[in-house]
């Protein structure tokens, strides 16, 4: 069912853990199946330099919350907010169609973290609002 | 993983079992050498309808049946629906009231929703915390429009073993006819329909050893149901088609073996099921057995591990060589957990966490050991992984 690349990273999660005195911290739940994922950003000089993640949820949730952290260390804040699930669903050569939203959970959870972010340093502006919005829109459809 | 470790153990005798050697040896003749129709006047034919009326004797034989209230299927869900719409079909003018359990198989479920969005009321009685069905539920439901009682002899997911004589004694006096699926507790359970009031009942082949693809339906001398396809004679011209030859022949075997060994299979299952409750529950923390500790199927056992979720713990016991299930909503397709689950009063979280093990015939004592061991090293990893139990931690840390 899982390509090899989502076995590798289920098997073998990368940023697995927690990071002591993150800087932004981001949790979800799925609203399709009650699954979990938090994940945690030390951010410096607007360069994401380190990523964790835990989560509660099925292989496909685990793999692409490694995958996800895995694609945003070394990137800077901005970009980081442009990652989008079919992105990390990519990079794992694919999910299976039910289980695209396992990847969502990932996507919402580094931009719940961002979100946090952004507030606490007056980082939002027009650039990046509607992002922020959309993303608070699936967290309550679960899409 | 250490190459090494991988043995593989089946643990899924729910899901379906591996034929066993004697039923494949009976099947082999009827592919090739008697490959007659049934229907046919000459010898391969003849030999055909031979094979499959001993086999229906053999089904019948072993569950205190006559051989003329057998008919045979194309699986147990198959059974399920023609027992549930052939009882609607036949009795509509009596009335369209339905009665059956919160924690059916989906064979039976959808059945009576089939019959709901025709206009059938259903009343669905719910099982307590382990999974049990009142009698005096059932009771209650009965109206003067009942037509049928469907309550399952024991459940494939918690391994639920239903007071199915009481429920038939009960449905008998008030005049409704009683189905029950016994599609899982063939072979674990004694089955003799002279002491049951059960007037039809679903079997399938390939949960005792036989092969899948053929089940049967026990009609009750006396109960008439409708015509299930039409078309040719079989099956007494209810059931057209011509006949699956090897698989009933399978399955008349498989059950005569099964029947015959029940109490010895029941037993050592009994035993293996205990002992394996016992270690993990006893050397895992944070687990809960769903179901009830004895009214229970011998070969099943099925946990809620808390703070990880289903399909993560299959896959990975998988990369251990265990092969096992769960009702988790991530497993389910729907994204819902087990309804059977949830008809237990499981919240979803703890739903999620959920694991069937169900042995059978070529498990032993010396499976548990290693299932622990893999199950302790899975279960670590994933709450080390978990929102959850960080969640948990620290606030037994705060106490
Ligand atoms: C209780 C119960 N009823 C019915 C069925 C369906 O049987 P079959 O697979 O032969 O359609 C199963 C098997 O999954 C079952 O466990
Ligand atoms: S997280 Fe539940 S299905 Fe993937």
């Amino acid at each position: 069912m899982y390509s090899e690349k989502v076995m590798d990273h289920f098997m073998h999660p990368r940023n697995m853990g927690e990071i002591e005195n993150a800087d932004a911290v981001g949790t979800v739940g799925n609203a399709k199946c009650g699954d979990i994922m938090r994940i945690f950003l030390k951010i410096e000089n607007g360069i994401v330099v380190d990523a964790k993640f835990k989560t509660f949820g099925c292989g496909s949730a685990i793999a692409t919350s490694s995958m996800a952290t895995e694609m945003i260390i070394g990137k800077s804040i901005d970009e980081v907010l442009q990652l989008s699930n079919k992105a990390v669903a990519e990079a794992l050569d694919g999910l299976p169609p039910q289980k695209m939203h396992c990847s969502l959970l990932a996507e919402q959870a580094v931009k719940a973290a961002l979100k946090e972010y952004y507030e606490k340093h007056g980082l939002i502006d027009d650039s990046n609002r509607a992002i922020f919005a959309e993303a608070e829109d699936h967290e309550h459809d679960g899409e | 993983m250490a190459q090494e470790e991988r043995k593989f153990v089946y643990l899924d005798n729910a899901a379906t079992t591996r034929m066993r050697p004697e039923v494949l040896e009976a099947m082999l003749p009827y592919f090739t050498e008697h490959y007659g129709n049934p229907s046919s006047l000459y010898e391969v034919g003849r030999d055909a309808k031979k094979a499959v009326e001993l086999a229906r004797e053999k089904v019948a034989r072993a569950i205190g049946a006559e051989p003329s209230e057998i008919v045979f299927t194309g699986s147990g869900s198959e059974a399920d629906n023609w027992a549930i719409k052939g009882v609607a079909q036949a009795l509509e003018k009596k009335g369209r009231h339905i009665v059956t359990s919160a924690i059916e198989h989906h064979a039976v479920l959808h059945s009576v929703e089939a019959l709901a969005k025709r206009g059938w009321e259903v009343t669905y009685v719910p099982v307590d915390d382990q999974g049990i069905v009142d009698p005096a539920d059932v009771e209650r439901a009965i109206r003067p429009d009942t037509v049928l009682v469907t309550i399952m002899m024991a459940n494939n997911e918690i391994g639920t073993v239903q007071p199915v004589d009481e429920i038939g004694r009960i449905c008998r006096a008030k005049g409704v006819w009683f189905h029950t699926d016994a599609v899982q507790a063939a072979g674990a359970l004694p089955i003799d329909m002279k002491m049951l009031s059960v007037d039809l009942c679903s079997f399938s082949a390939h949960k005792i050893y036989g092969p899948k693809g053929v089940g049967a339906l026990y009609i009750r001398k006396g109960v008439r149901l409708p015509v299930f396809i039409d078309g040719g004679g079989q099956e007494r011209k209810r059931r057209a088609g011509t006949e699956n030859v090897p698989g009933v022949v399978g399955f008349g075997r498989a059950f005569e073996l099964a029947a015959s060994e029940q109490p010895a299979n029941a037993a050592r299952l009994t035993e293996i099921r205990d002992a394996a409750i016992a270690r993990i529950m006893g050397g895992i923390p944070h687990v809960r057995l769903n179901g009830h500790p004895t009214k229970r199927l011998p070969g099943n056992a099925n946990f809620s591990f808390q703070f990880i979720e289903g399909e993560s713990l299959l896959l990975l016991l998988d990369m251990y060589g265990f092969a096992c299930s769960s009702g988790s909503a991530c497993t389910s397709g729907s994204l819902d957990p087990s309804h059977v689950l949830l008809a237990i009063g499981l919240v979803h979280e703890i739903a999620h966490g959920s694991l069937r093990v169900t042995f059978g015939k070529e498990n032993g004592l010396d499976d548990i050991e290693p299932l622990f061991e893999a199950l302790v090293k899975v279960v670590d990893r994933l709450r080390e992984m978990s929102p959850l139990y960080d969640e948990y931690l620290k606030a037994e840390g705060k106490k």
